[in-house]
């Protein structure tokens, strides 16, 4: 079935089985791997990209419902060669170990950020229930998300140092 | 896992999704925000050779109108979490919605698809077994309302036919001073509830007029706890009466012993919460 899916902002076609899960059109057919597939249990949140500007875990969509529908996935945060504040601050607060869960971190503690731009410790923990860290035990991913919001809702430069793309 | 072969059918119309089922028949499924039937279907427990999407079809309005709250099928979990009017007036739905499954499932799940899944362990069913709810089924066929009692059958079985849609839940207005809640009990976030009990009371002259008591994950489907209720119409809500009602909702369960705990923990959790819920009805609607 040929779809049309408008990725970080550009149209991307494909020609699909019904059955592909949304994540594997991500990763294999428009190749983009930073988004990460996990427990296949719809557990993890591994696999998180934002549909139309809202979480949604890709492992549980099939690619044909995203047809004409934007998504968002950690590759697009990168603005012109520049981190993203939420990547900036996930660097800056060492907000990750491993990596595998942050590309879903980050979307999601974006989304929060845009409904919320100063999130309580309490509001990062409650929006992110849904992504699991094995490694970090989430304190400074709870930090990264707040910081993030602070540069965002205040455009001070917290994180200025860490924002060019290394 | 991955899903077997199926044909992807996404209809313009609520016409043409029941035609597609009054053509297809039992080999087709409805899909919704497919966070029940998409994980099925990839344990492959689930294998419908067709599936209907309806997820675009914008049945998804919150309003009351005639003395009752009417929900699109498609209402997302998080719609009914966000809801001024469901925060407050429905008190039980309120605290029930933020618990379900996780934010990310919350942001495609469907209360229609949750109720069509008919999962014992999930959380919509009580919920609306406590409230009197009832469902609209639609089809070529014509349109029926059914209460919730009849609907939810047994394990995964609903009174739904191969031909018909859910297209709305109806919860009636609360009567007199109100209140409820849902406690959940569950490993983690995400996780199945252990146990679940969805409480509502209504008062007339500061005694109760009735109460619903709908329980999750203690039987083969959502429990609606028949003698516990009973028990308290009329009565005067006294601790007592609400230990009473929680020893006859833990009577009326049958958990099975598992990885979230014995049998015999479970129903003394039926108990606790049913007494903790009661009293917070009843706090609930003496504020009121």
């Amino acid at each position: 079935m040929q779809i049309t899916v408008k990725v970080n902002g550009a149209d991307r076609g494909a020609d699909v089985e019904p059955r592909m899960l949304l994540a594997h059109l991500i990763r294999e057919e428009f190749g983009l791997t930073g988004t990460h597939v996990g427990c296949d249990t719809t557990s993890c949140g591994a696999c998180t990209v934002l549909l139309d500007g809202r979480p949604i875990k890709s492992c549980t969509m099939f690619a044909v419902q995203a047809d004409g529908r934007e998504v968002t996935t950690v590759e697009g945060l990168l603005q012109d060669g520049q981190l993203h504040p939420i990547q900036a601050a996930f660097k800056q607060e060492h907000g990750l170990q491993c990596g595998f869960c942050t590309p879903g971190m980050m979307l999601t503690g974006w989304a929060l950020l845009a409904e919320n731009p100063t999130p309580s410790e309490d509001e990062v923990r409650w929006a992110i229930s849904g992504n699991i860290c094995r490694c970090t035990g989430y304190m400074n991913i709870v930090k990264a998300i707040q910081a993030a919001g602070r540069d965002m809702a205040t455009g001070t430069a917290e994180t200025a140092d860490a924002t060019a793309a290394s | 896992m991955l899903p077997s072969r199926f044909e992807y059918h996404r209809p313009d119309s609520l016409e043409e999704a029941l035609h597609l089922l009054a053509e297809y028949g039992d080999e087709a499924k409805v899909l919704a925000g497919g966070q029940s039937l998409i994980p099925v279907m990839k344990l492959r427990l689930a294998a419908p050779a067709h599936l209907v999407d309806i997820g675009r079809l914008g049945l998804e309005a919150i309003a009351e109108a005639d003395g009752r709250l009417a929900i699109g099928a498609l209402a997302r979990h998080r719609d009914l979490e966000r809801s001024d009017l469901v925060r407050d007036r429905y008190p039980v739905m309120a605290a029930a919605a933020p618990l379900i499954s996780d934010p990310i499932v919350r942001n495609l799940g469907t209360i229609g698809g949750s109720l069509c899944h008919a999962d014992p362990a999930g959380d919509w069913g009580s919920v609306m077994l406590a409230l009197r709810g009832s469902v609209v089924l639609r089809s070529e066929r014509g349109e029926r309302e059914l209460a919730i009692s009849e609907f939810l059958q047994d394990t995964f079985t609903t009174a739904l036919e191969p031909d018909e849609i859910l297209t709305e839940v109806r919860v009636p207005q609360p009567a007199g001073p109100f209140g409820g809640t849902y406690l959940k009990l569950e490993r983690k976030v995400g996780d199945f509830a252990t146990v679940a009990a969805a409480l509502h009371l209504s008062l007339s002259d500061g005694t109760i007029e009735s109460a619903g008591i709908g329980l999750t994950a203690v039987a083969s489907k959502n429990l609606q706890a028949e003698d516990a209720e009973a028990s308290l119409a009329g009565a005067e809500p006294t601790e007592a009466a609400f230990a009473e009602a929680g020893r006859l909702a833990a009577e009326a369960s049958s958990p099975v012993t598992d990885v979230r705990g014995s049998a015999e923990y479970k129903r003394h959790v039926v108990d606790v919460y049913v007494r903790r819920g009661l009293a917070r009805a009843l706090e609930m609607a003496r504020a009121a």
